[in-house]
């Protein structure tokens, strides 16, 4: 009986473990929705995807694949890496919904957006 | 010099085989004519008129730049300038159309500094888009060869009866655009050529080419259209560019376009790939794709040629 008992409440607390772990999971979804990370990889002067829909929190980082620096810019300066050489990362963290327009200022005609929306 | 008919369609020829570092341009009388690195280096020095000069643009010489097709675009830059030092007739300047450095770093311009100061010739500069990367967009290079330019860097002087332009195409690019001259240049360049009589043979240098070459790759000025309005007038005038890493060329009325190849590394021909990055050529191959010259070579009243040789040579 003892035994059964001391069973029972292990599966009770897990029980209660697992709520409460779903809880704080609910919590930071609600915080930040679906923000899972976003990556867009510059290769061949292009931004792979050029364009982008996001969920507001979601961080997007540029990879630059080419042998060539670029550079990250919004067109409304609301972001703008320093230059990226070969393998180097820009990171920007969308919080606000809206379309963010954004080129590569050294080969301006490399354009892409992304798109936050709820 | 080239006053030989005979002599200089040879030598022109011979030019052909070879090729480039740089294009030596030769000026007799006002009127612009050049000849190749190799056929001066082997020509008796023969100036037939006092008032023919030379000058040598160099390009896109991106100090720094460490990948395929070239481990060391420093060293390439090294032979270029040995190359202008061993000529027999020396230029009177250097032009360097821009791409001086791979990313604008203060290392990357002394190095390029100290080896063109071997040639023991005054140097032109102009900025390209990679000398335009450190945090103030442009003040590194500026500070450093940019000195008595205006605005992003632009000037012009005379050198014997030759008014010369450096323009730059590469500041304040608009997103979707390509390169760009913008207004308060425009207005420089309009005050700069007012006045000057027709007959004045000119010489505009800029990184990006100032006529569309590839749409695609952004290979062209947006508003270059507007400052070759104001050229028109002029009875010679001879456009020289980089960025391309080849050599493209074109005539029209009494302009005369030609782009430099580059002292590191070459690009692809437009629409032969899917993007302009380098082409990755196999090391021995590398003068050899450098080797490919042409050559604008246009006789009249306005007569002026172009020549570019290259290290494989």
């Amino acid at each position: 009986m003892t035994r059964a008992f001391k069973i029972l409440t292990f599966q009770a607390s897990a029980i209660a473990a697992t709520a409460l772990m779903m809880g704080v999971v609910a919590d930071m979804a609600r915080a930040a929705p679906a923000a899972a990370p976003a990556a867009v990889t510059i290769g061949n002067f292009t931004f792979n995807s050029p364009t982008l829909t996001v969920k507001p929190g979601t961080t997007v980082t540029w990879t630059n694949a080419d042998d060539i620096p670029h550079t990250v810019v919004s067109k409304d300066g609301v972001f703008k890496s320093k230059v990226l050489d070969t393998g180097e990362r820009f990171s920007f963290t969308f919080a606000k919904t809206g379309q963010f327009g954004y080129y590569c200022s050294l080969h301006p005609h490399m354009t892409g957006t992304v798109t936050v929306k709820a | 010099m080239l006053d030989d008919e005979g002599d200089n369609r040879r030598d022109f020829l011979k030019c052909m085989a070879w090729a480039g570092t740089g294009a030596l341009f030769a000026f007799n009388g006002g009127v612009g004519s050049s000849i190749g690195l190799d056929a001066a280096l082997a020509a008796p020095a023969r100036r037939s008129r006092a008032a023919s000069f030379t000058f040598l643009q160099i390009s896109d010489s991106h100090i720094g730049f460490n990948k395929p097709p070239n481990a060391d675009a420093l060293a390439t830059f090294r032979e270029a300038v040995a190359k202008v030092k061993a000529l027999r007739e020396q230029p009177d300047f250097i032009i360097h159309t821009g791409d001086v450095s791979q990313l604008s770093r203060d290392d990357q311009f002394d190095d390029a500094d100290q080896i063109l100061k071997e040639a023991g010739l005054p140097v032109f500069f102009i900025p390209g888009e990679h000398d335009m990367l450190d945090p103030e967009g442009g003040k590194a290079f500026l500070n450093r060869f940019g000195k008595g330019s205006q605005g992003a860097g632009w000037y012009s002087f005379d050198h014997k009866g030759v008014h010369f332009v450096a323009l730059v195409n590469v500041a304040d690019l608009k997103p979707g655009g390509m390169g760009n001259l913008g207004t308060a240049q425009l207005q420089w360049l309009r005050a700069d050529l007012a006045g000057r009589p027709s007959s004045t043979p000119i010489v505009v240098f800029a990184h990006i080419p100032l006529w569309t070459v590839y749409a695609d790759w952004g290979w062209g000025t947006d508003d270059s259209a507007e400052a070759l309005k104001l050229l028109t007038r002029f009875g010679s005038v001879t456009v020289l560019n980089g960025h391309i890493h080849q050599i493209t060329q074109k005539v029209e009325g009494h302009v005369a376009f030609h782009t430099a190849r580059s002292t590191a590394f070459p690009q692809p021909v437009p629409g032969t790939a899917p993007s302009p990055g380098p082409l990755k050529v196999v090391p021995e191959q590398l003068p050899g794709m450098l080797g490919i010259t042409s050559a604008s070579f246009v006789r009249g009243r306005e007569r002026i040629a172009l020549i570019d040789s290259t290290l494989g040579a």
